[in-house]
């Protein structure tokens, strides 16, 4: 990766408590490139207005940008019509939109949804409430013991009363990526639909729709060097044109009569209200930034300091990593524990070297309980990190590890 | 490397409560059982407390989570037991206000609970804390209301 890269995020050059401030809480939210950043201020200066109402030139010009960006957003992940591509404000609402209006269309009782122990909250609630709602089962597939799935427990999970499988492509814990396009065939095979949580994934590897052939995914810009409140929903254009709206008023009507009203057609029926016009010109910016320096670059970069990280990691005694040891089937996700010092008092000491991390559950509560912990720490990495950013780390888990035995 | 500032925040007596807790456990007889979690970030507590004729006579807690978290519970239950409920109540509003960085109440003599004062200095850390405390709080309304 060019060394270079780091300079385009204008955040990282400050200390952070006395410190040249290491970012490695990327799974949370990325940071922002200049030209994104740009691309907002730009947008904001010279062309904001409402979009597909206006006659005025603004009007235009803000429509153009935002109808720019879904053509944008429909060949970075290769759908097949930007009409598959609605803007939401991020994975959360959509995998909602996909369990309200398709699931609740289409699961009845005693059907079953099927999703894994590795799911984000986001990816868990939505299907319970709709399976509580409907009387539906919501079925979980087993991990195998070093965080991955196997597809012999996929099938023992789906059956033929599978309507919905839901499933994260890249777990924000184990950082395991799953086999998504094969679990897609399984779940076809029972006449279910497969929704992939594309979150993580999506900023760190090449997207391919067509050939995942999974039926929805759903992700959010600000993981991906965009701006917050953005985020994206794909589906198959037959699936979206059979759902209903969620959400009611502005954007997405077309007539409005005093008793009854007809929507727009695919996809702005589904986006309520003013859009969020300035995040899909800043998300543009962002894959433009990502598309430059290439996402099978990227991929390759995560997968190297994955590698690196784990290896210098676990040279530290009494430090456990969980999930895949295998650094070929993980994103640039390291999650781990310190032995006899809590996930919360290592980020504490981190953050006082400039060192960001995340401690906690990762909204992932059910996966902690599987790996029977109630907290891990977490350092995710991304393309502006390097490898002294992981001797950083390093010498910041040995000094948190020397400061804790000091203390008791 | 050197830790100043850390140390403000990890103080002996308080590394002392976590390594060592007080009232560590479950009473078998208890008014008061509640269990609280810290939604954010895992930490559980559950507190169980004796109150008798308006006095919290015995304390205990359990749970997981951090040293802050961890100590502050082991001395929430130092400090309260044996004491009124008003005045348990009235310590928490102390302690809330010397973790917000306010002044407070210095007349009442606040034992180990005065070496958590530098949490004040750690915003992420104020809500384990005062996880313990919140729970003691609620606990002795929702008897209150019984």
């Amino acid at each position: 990766m060019n060394p270079e890269i780091k300079s385009y995020f204008p955040i990282l050059n400050q200390e952070i408590n006395g410190h040249p401030l290491v970012y490695l809480d990327s799974a949370a939210t990325s940071q922002k490139p200049t030209p994104v950043i740009e691309a907002l201020k730009e947008y904001y200066e010279s062309d904001n207005s409402n979009v597909h109402r206006g006659v005025h030139t603004l009007g235009n010009r803000a429509t153009e940008k935002y109808e720019g960006a879904r053509e944008k957003v429909q060949q970075f992940i290769n759908a097949r019509s930007t009409q598959e591509i609605v803007f939401l404000r991020g994975t959360t609402t959509a995998i909602n939109l996909v369990a309200q209006s398709y699931g609740r269309a289409n699961v009845e009782e005693g059907d079953e949804i099927v999703i894994t122990y590795m799911e984000h909250h986001s990816n868990i609630i939505p299907w319970q409430q709709l399976a509580k709602e409907r009387g539906a089962v919501l079925k979980y597939i087993e991990l195998e013991e070093d965080g991955t799935i196997s597809l012999e427990n996929v099938r023992a999970a789906i059956t033929d009363r599978t309507k919905i499988v839901s499933m994260v492509y890249v777990s924000n814990v184990l950082g395991t990526m799953n086999p998504v396009k094969e679990v897609a065939k399984i779940a076809h095979e029972h006449g279910a639909v497969m929704m992939v949580d594309g979150a993580q994934a999506a900023p760190h590897l090449k997207i391919d729709v067509q050939d995942l052939d999974c039926d929805f995914f759903a992700f959010s810009g600000h993981k991906m060097v965009g701006p917050t409140g953005i985020g994206v929903l794909y589906g198959k254009k037959h699936l979206l044109e059979a759902m209903e709206p969620v959400e009611f008023g502005g954007e997405m009507i077309d007539f409005v009569g005093l008793y009854d009203s007809t929507w727009k057609e695919l996809p702005w029926k589904f986006e309520g209200g003013t859009p969020i016009i300035a995040g899909a010109v800043g998300l543009a910016a962002a894959i433009n930034f990502l598309q430059e320096i290439g996402l099978d670059e990227i991929e390759k970069h995560e997968h190297h300091m994955a590698a690196i990280a784990m290896d210098k990691m676990s040279a530290i005694e009494g430090l456990e990593i969980y999930g895949p040891k295998d650094p070929a089937k993980r994103a640039g996700i390291v999650t781990f524990n310190l032995k006899e010092v809590h996930p919360h008092d290592v980020a504490t000491v981190l953050d006082m070297s400039g060192i960001a991390v995340r401690a906690g559950h990762h909204c992932a509560q059910p996966l902690m309980k599987w790996l029977d912990v109630t907290a891990t720490a977490r350092a995710s990495f991304y393309l502006y990190n390097d490898e002294s950013d992981i001797d950083r780390l390093v010498e910041g888990l040995r000094s948190a590890k020397e400061y804790f035995s000091d203390v008791f | 490397m050197s830790f100043n500032n850390l140390d403000q925040l990890y103080r002996q007596v308080i590394m002392d409560h976590y390594k060592t807790p007080r009232n560590k456990g479950a009473l078998e007889q208890d008014s008061v059982n509640i269990e609280m979690n810290n939604p954010t970030c895992g930490d559980r507590i559950q507190l169980t407390l004796q109150v008798e004729d308006g006095i919290v006579k015995d304390a205990k807690f359990d749970g997981e989570g951090c040293s802050i978290s961890m100590a502050s519970a082991s001395m929430m239950t130092q400090a309260v037991k044996g004491k009124d409920v008003d005045t348990a109540l009235k310590l928490s509003g102390i302690f809330s206000d010397m973790m917000l960085g306010k002044e407070y109440d210095d007349s009442v003599d606040l034992g180990d609970i005065e070496a958590l004062q530098g949490v004040s200095k750690f915003p992420a850390r104020i809500k384990c804390a005062t996880l313990a405390w919140k729970a003691m709080e609620k606990g002795v309304h929702d008897e209150e209301k019984s």
